[in-house]
């Protein structure tokens, strides 16, 4: 069982609050997906979660192999170690090392080194771009392989959670079509539970089970796809119409 | 190669070089040939730190000074042989890097550079002040007579600094190809993906600043031995600190082989250009080699080599 729940949580950057009372679960197996425009606080939730923005209030407990905790105040390399793989906004790979060693740098977790070769090879697989590139440095491939490699790397580290902060930034549409149906594909594959925070409603909406309209720092409103899909409030919330 | 092919292939080469050496039958080549090697171990040490982690550490004169300090105060008190004072002063420098790891690798860049020269003045003033080790007056220290085996005690030194470089350049090159090697250039290439990747950056960090400024200690260790005279200005001299950071830039900072090729190159120029033209002179040449480096081959020879063999497979 695999469980994220972040309850009342206040977060922001120095005396800048932009998180106020958030309050959000994902459950077992759930795609859940935080959507909302530029500026609403998205990123900084994904960042207070995994430990990069340091939460003022509130708590965010993580379950996973019947343990649960707060991950208030880690480190992200302990998060991850706990299982949760995280593929950063603006993809965050190392463009000076070769694809490969990208790679094995996601397998840096201690549970994750005895499953090397066989993620490696599922990499390979999923993504044959990779591995023709394997020995090619990571900066120098487009922004959709780059964006394909940092999924993959998260993979490296045989998580249970994944944690996505805007897989479409950057990318041409018929790219973003393709990374949101990876990001599917391998859900079901390793039985993982995902949150996704996304700016691109009607792409994200194709896989999520349920979603957060957040605006302004607080959640706006939650409802299941089909809700969020023909909702008078998303026109509201998130179209601005 | 193996790690152990890689060892016993550099003892031989060492072994050649040691036979060479004695072919000439002047002690002035164990002379200046101590004086590259010590180079060899003292940029291998640093590029571990600043090559392989990205941090830039402008303390090596201050490492490499308390190891050579740790041998006085071994010298004037346990009494140890050199080979046991080695390690020890290793170990002294060690801690120091650990020390200074937890105190400075908060800090990035430039600041992180800076606090390692302010950690090199507060260990200089230290020593200036401490009469024990000489002070400012500096201290003399008295070689043993004569060695087993060695023709002489310059021969032994020459011989001992020239299995530490080895021993030096064996642990670059397996941290370099180890999954330690692989978080570090993670850590150069982007610390905040690093972290985000699941990297442990602190203790690799510390890890890094521990086994670079060990490394800096045992160049420090038979430099009393080797000048016979220590005092504070010459074994924090400058020139060790500049030295450190320029031969691996200069030799290429990502690999083993850039600090190794660095050290010979520039080490050995000093030292030509120190018998042929003047000492003070010597320093001159590094900067405007490193002046040169930077604009035209800023990846160091090794990665001037690679970008030509590259150019010549493609045609």
């Amino acid at each position: 069982m695999t469980s994220l729940r972040v309850s009342n949580l206040v977060a922001g950057y120095g005396a800048v609050q932009v998180l106020h009372d958030v309050t959000i679960r994902v459950d077992d197996g759930e795609t859940v997906v935080l959507l909302g425009t530029n500026g609403n606080g998205k990123s900084t939730l994904i960042k207070s979660i995994v430990g990069l923005v340091r939460s003022t209030a509130g708590s965010i407990v993580l379950e996973i192999d019947g343990a649960a905790r707060d991950l208030r105040g880690m480190s992200p390399e302990s998060i991850v170690s706990l299982g949760v793989a995280i593929v950063p906004e603006g993809r965050q790979l190392f463009p000076k090392l070769t694809v490969e060693e990208n790679l094995l740098i996601g397998a840096y977790r201690p549970k994750a080194r005895p499953d090397i070769d066989r993620n490696l090879a599922y990499c390979f697989e999923t993504f044959p771009v990779l591995r023709e590139r394997r020995r090619q440095l990571a900066g120098l491939m487009s922004g959709g392989e780059q964006q394909m490699l940092a999924l993959a790397r998260a993979l490296m580290s045989s998580p249970k959670m994944l944690l996505i902060d805007e897989p479409s930034v950057g990318l041409a549409p018929i790219i973003v079509n393709r990374m949101i149906a990876k990001i599917r594909e391998l859900k079901e594959r390793y039985g993982l539970t995902v949150l996704m925070a996304e700016q691109n409603f009607t792409q994200a909406v194709k896989i999520a089970d349920r979603g957060y309209i957040i605006v302004h720092g607080e959640i706006a409103h939650a409802g299941t796809a089909a809700e969020l899909n023909d909702n008078d409030l998303i026109r509201r919330f998130y179209l601005g119409l | 190669m193996s790690p152990t092919a890689f060892l016993a292939a550099a003892a031989a080469v060492a072994v050649a070089v040691f036979v060479a050496a004695t072919t000439v039958g002047n002690e002035y080549v164990y002379f200046a040939g101590y004086t590259v090697l010590q180079y060899i171990v003292l940029a291998t040490a640093w590029n571990i730190l600043g090559g392989y982690t990205g941090y830039v550490n402008f303390g090596s004169a201050g490492f490499f000074a308390i190891g050579a300090y740790t041998t006085v105060v071994i010298y004037k008190t346990l009494q140890l042989p050199l080979l046991v004072a080695i390690p020890l002063c290793g170990l002294t420098t060690a801690i120091l890097g650990l020390g200074m790891g937890y105190l400075t690798l908060r800090l990035r860049g430039v600041f992180f550079a800076i606090a390692t020269l302010a950690m090199a003045i507060v260990l200089h003033t230290l020593i200036v002040n401490w009469p024990f080790v000489g002070g400012a007056r500096g201290v003399y220290i008295i070689r043993p007579r004569d060695v087993a085996f060695f023709d002489g005690y310059m021969q032994f030194l020459f011989a001992v600094m020239l299995a530490l470089a080895v021993i030096a350049v064996w642990i670059a090159r397996l941290v370099e190809r180890s999954r330690l090697g692989r978080g570090l250039a993670a850590i150069r290439d982007d610390e905040l993906a690093a972290e985000c990747a699941g990297v442990p950056t602190l203790k690799l960090k510390l890890i890094s600043t521990t086994l670079s400024g060990f490394l800096m200690g045992v160049a420090g260790a038979p430099f009393p031995y080797y000048v016979t005279y220590v005092d504070p200005n010459g074994a924090f001299n400058l020139a060790y600190a500049v030295n450190s950071i320029a031969m691996p830039l200069i030799g290429g900072m990502t690999s083993w082989a850039g600090p190794l090729i660095g050290a010979i190159l520039l080490g050995t120029l000093q030292q030509v250009a120190t018998v042929t033209i003047s000492s003070a002179l010597s320093l001159l040449i590094v900067g405007v080699l490193l002046v040169l480096f930077v604009t035209l081959a800023p990846n160091g020879l090794v990665g001037l080599f690679a970008a030509l063999s590259q150019r010549r497979r493609h045609g």
